[in-house]
């Protein structure tokens, strides 16, 4: 089941953590209280050029250290600090979850255009392959994932979320079927600048999994949500596609529509299905993906799960459900309800 | 010099029920091979000459005649089989090479057999292919790697990228290479038909193109062997794609053979050597003694076709297959057709047939895997061939990594072939494996044709109910989609070969 919510405001306006908190728990129905997770864009303003990486670490004296020595190895940490929780009844600090700001040396990857991203990309793939008790879970610049297992209100109040605060926030309320009770089974998921929330089950991950791990991407954390982060990585960031024909790539439209389509147009999205093939995603699924500059939600072929937007000034909302938005804005002027595959997109202007 | 050894046991035993006999003689007319007699208004039968081919069976209409499997066997012996037995026996009678028909006959454990499909339950919810869109589509081709796009003014954004011709398939299922000549005119008209119509393609094998197939030429795959029997730049523009093979599941490592006794004129003039002449297809071919002789030949044939039509590069199933296809891969070749030791074929020596090769599930994963492994999946396309008997096989291998399977024993089983594996006989009452005229009529092109759509039809509609319950709609995402099959019974070092987990697991 599960549900999902994100805003983005178009003015780079920020707020913080209070409403999204509140939405999320309205969708409680979805839910299982089993995990839960929010991420911030723009919420380390005083980093913001540095790489946030925030680790999830089972014992911070024995795995630690390998963790600091590989940073130190491939660049420089300005600052690390544990980050601040507090302990509630139901939800106790399982795993001890550390942030580091830290600036790659990108003379160590001369060959590649984003070596800065490149870098990040093979540590954070390498701890969680190969550092045992050790799990990145986010990445990118000025931006921070906040999970846990619990329900939506125990993970909020754990990291204090009302104390940070985004212009863009993604957030989900997690009905586990895999990996109950993990954390790092909770979502956002989250590679670099890409945050991904995700409603339903991927059918056609062995594919895509094949398909992306072949690229240089290892998939780690047991479930087919994070294939999607980094489908979006590769696709936008590697091989540049505009984010609206990533999303045609992922969830494309049916044969019969190409072929009804005017010349042009066709040859575009017939060469997109023929060179994306196994990227493309199949099964029920609702997907809100965000950077700094943009939020994107979009549902399976079929629209096997719901999805909801809304619109109030500059700010954009997309959830599973409408009553989710209402519940962190009362003031939405606008409601409307995308077709199967087709992406909401918000960007910013500012 | 008389033999010593006798007459061997009959294979079959061949008895007529004479109280249900009505002496209306269609066994004796239906046999080409002459188990049947008309004497004194009883039919007699010779069991030692039957092949189990059940032509008299199918045509009796009192169901008057049994066909009984070794009626009488050798003493039983683990070892010393029937076959191992016979085999010395022919050749110390003879000295030479045995040879057999149809696919390995030996009883390897089928691998397809122990691995099981997925279906979807509650988290994610089944789909009905009556009631949703399923999509089949299969291009086979070079693909890129990645597009070049172009954003105009006007927000609209431009393909730059020129894409390589592929083959629209409306569903994965093909028809393999058998040539005119192993198999006959009516049996290639049908199959012919029978493609066009289910919007697939089947292949010329090393015979040529007959003229009565040139109407069904957009859905035929001309193919270029060692013997290069047949082909001239007529007949590769009127291929819609062309197939070099390197090699044949059924027999790797050695050529072909076609007795001067099928070359009749009609064969001798679409395979271009004398009537009457032995048609050998070399081992190798003599232009091909490594990769980039290979590479040179598709790049030859892409120049004389003027780069319009898609090059498949067909090679059997061997122990190196992943690395070959790897090379292959890096030619111009658009698809690499991997033919498994299951493979069938009109002739080919018992030991080669039996010993040589893999199966065609684990040479499609390793090739699955190595070419992703190097990054050049969307190199080549992938097509399986050699034992796919039903649809959960096509969707078993697709689940491996292939995009497609030709289909080559099903094909004439939907023609009538009993599988008797006579094939190199040139009797084949079925009309299929033979060319002697009044064989050949017995098959109607319209009704085999009809034959071969239905079959590719039902397996076609099955293959979309597995997709469905599987909660897939799409064909490209069931491809290599290994998290989907299951292993029963498999021991570990395949199951990491074929990288899919235990049951249960």
């Amino acid at each position: 089941m599960c549900g999902i919510i994100g805003v983005i405001d178009r003015g780079r306006e920020t707020m913080d953590g209070t409403a999204i908190r509140r939405a999320l728990s309205m969708m409680n129905e979805r839910g299982s209280g089993e995990g839960a997770g929010y991420v911030a864009y723009g919420c380390y303003p005083e980093f913001k050029d540095y790489f946030a990486l925030h680790v999830f670490f089972d014992n911070i004296h024995e795995t630690k250290p390998r963790v600091d020595e590989l940073l130190h190895e491939w660049g420089r940490v300005v600052h690390d600090e544990e980050i601040p929780t507090w302990d509630l009844p139901r939800l106790r600090k399982v795993h001890t979850p550390w942030r580091y700001f830290f600036k790659p040396d990108t003379r160590l990857m001369p060959r590649s255009i984003t070596p800065a991203e490149e870098i990040v990309t093979e540590i954070v793939m390498r701890i969680n392959t190969s550092v045992e008790g050790a799990l990145v879970f986010s990445s990118g610049r000025n931006l921070g994932v906040f999970k846990a297992a619990g329900w939506p209100e125990e993970v909020a109040d754990f990291y204090r979320i009302e104390d940070y605060e985004g212009h863009c926030w993604l957030a989900h309320n997690r009905y586990p079927t895999n990996t109950p009770g993990w954390w790092g089974g909770a979502h956002p998921f989250n590679l670099l600048d890409w945050s991904v929330v995700h409603n339903g089950e991927i059918t056609s991950y062995g594919t895509n999994r094949r398909y992306i791990e072949s690229f240089g991407y290892r998939c780690t954390m047991f479930t087919d949500t994070e294939v999607v982060a980094y489908l979006v990585d590769l696709l936008v960031r590697r091989h540049a596609l505009p984010e609206e024909l990533a999303v045609t790539a992922l969830a494309p439209p049916f044969w019969d529509e190409i072929d009804a389509m005017a010349d042009g147009r066709r040859r575009l999205h017939q060469a997109l299905r023929l060179t994306y093939g196994s990227a493309m995603m199949n099964g029920p699924f609702a997907i809100v993906v965000a950077n700094q500059d943009s939020m994107v939600a979009f549902t399976d072929r079929s629209k096997l799960r719901p999805l909801v937007g809304a619109e109030n000034g500059d700010r954009l909302y997309v959830s599973s459900e409408e009553a989710a938005i209402r519940a962190m804005d009362p003031g939405i002027t606008r409601v409307f309800m995308p077709r199967a595959g087709e992406p909401i997109i918000g960007r910013v202007v500012a | 010099m008389t033999p010593s050894i006798g007459s061997l046991p009959p294979k079959y035993r061949v008895t007529v029920d004479h109280d249900r006999c009505m002496l209306c003689g269609r066994c004796v007319e239906n046999c080409a091979y002459g188990a049947f007699r008309m004497e004194n208004d009883r039919i007699l039968t010779n069991s030692r000459v039957c092949t189990a081919c059940h032509r008299c069976v199918a045509f009796c209409p009192r169901d008057a005649i049994d066909v009984s499997e070794r009626p009488l066997d050798y003493r039983s012996h683990p070892v010393w089989t029937r076959g191992v037995r016979e085999a010395i026996y022919n050749q110390a009678r003879t000295g030479k090479i045995v040879l057999s028909g149809m696919g390995n006959a030996l009883d390897y454990p089928m691998i397809f057999d122990r691995l099981v499909l997925d279906a979807c339950q509650v988290t994610n919810p089944s789909i009905d292919p009556l009631r949703e869109p399923m999509e089949l589509r299969t291009y086979l081709g070079k693909k890129p790697q990645r597009l070049d796009l172009k954003r105009r003014e006007d927000g609209e954004v431009d393909l730059l990228t020129e894409l390589a011709p592929n083959l629209c398939l409306e569903t994965p299922i093909m028809i393999g290479h058998m040539s005119y000549g192993a198999i006959s005119l009516n049996a290639q008209l049908s199959m012919a038909r029978g493609v066009t119509e289910a919007g697939t393609f089947m292949g010329t094998g090393e015979g040529g193109l007959p003229e009565p197939l040139h109407p069904y030429q957009g859905h035929m795959i001309v193919q270029v062997a060692s013997g290069r029997f047949g082909v001239d730049i007529d007949y590769l523009e009127r291929g819609a794609a062309i197939e070099i093979k390197i090699g044949q599941g059924a027999k790797p490592g050695i050529g072909g053979h076609l007795p001067g006794e099928k070359v009749n004129g009609a064969i001798s003039k679409t395979r271009m050597i004398p009537i009457g002449s032995d048609a050998i297809s070399p081992a190798p071919h003599h232009d091909i003694y490594s990769i980039e002789d290979l590479a040179q030949l598709v790049r030859s044939l892409k120049e004389a076709t003027e780069w319009k039509k898609p090059v498949f590069v067909k090679i059997a199933a061997v122990h190196n297959v992943a690395a070959i296809a790897a090379g292959i891969a890096r030619s111009s070749a658009d698809a690499v057709v991997i033919d498994g030791f299951r493979g069938g074929t009109g002739a080919a020596p018992r030991v080669f047939r039996d010993h040589v090769g893999i199966p065609v599930e684990a040479a499609v994963a390793a090739v699955d895997a190595k070419l992703r492994n190097q990054g050049i999946r969307n190199e080549v396309s992938v097509i399986a061939s050699g034992g796919i008997r039903e649809s959960t096989d096509v969707a078993k291998i697709i689940a491996l990594g292939a995009d497609a399977v030709y289909i080559g024993t099903g094909a004439l089983v939907a023609l009538g072939c009993r599988v008797c594996g006579n094939c190199y006989r040139g009797l084949c009452p079925w009309g299929i494996a033979t060319q002697r005229q009044d064989l050949v009529d017995r098959i109607d092109p319209e009704v085999g044709g009809r034959q071969v759509a239905n079959l590719i039809h039902g397996w076609t509609l099955e293959l979309m109910d597995l997709m469905g319950a599987a909660g897939i709609n799409s064909i490209e995402s069931l491809r290599g989609n290994r998290d989907r099959l299951r292993g029963y019974m498999i021991d570990q070092a395949l199951m990491d070969v074929l990288d899919v987990k235990s049951v249960g697991a």
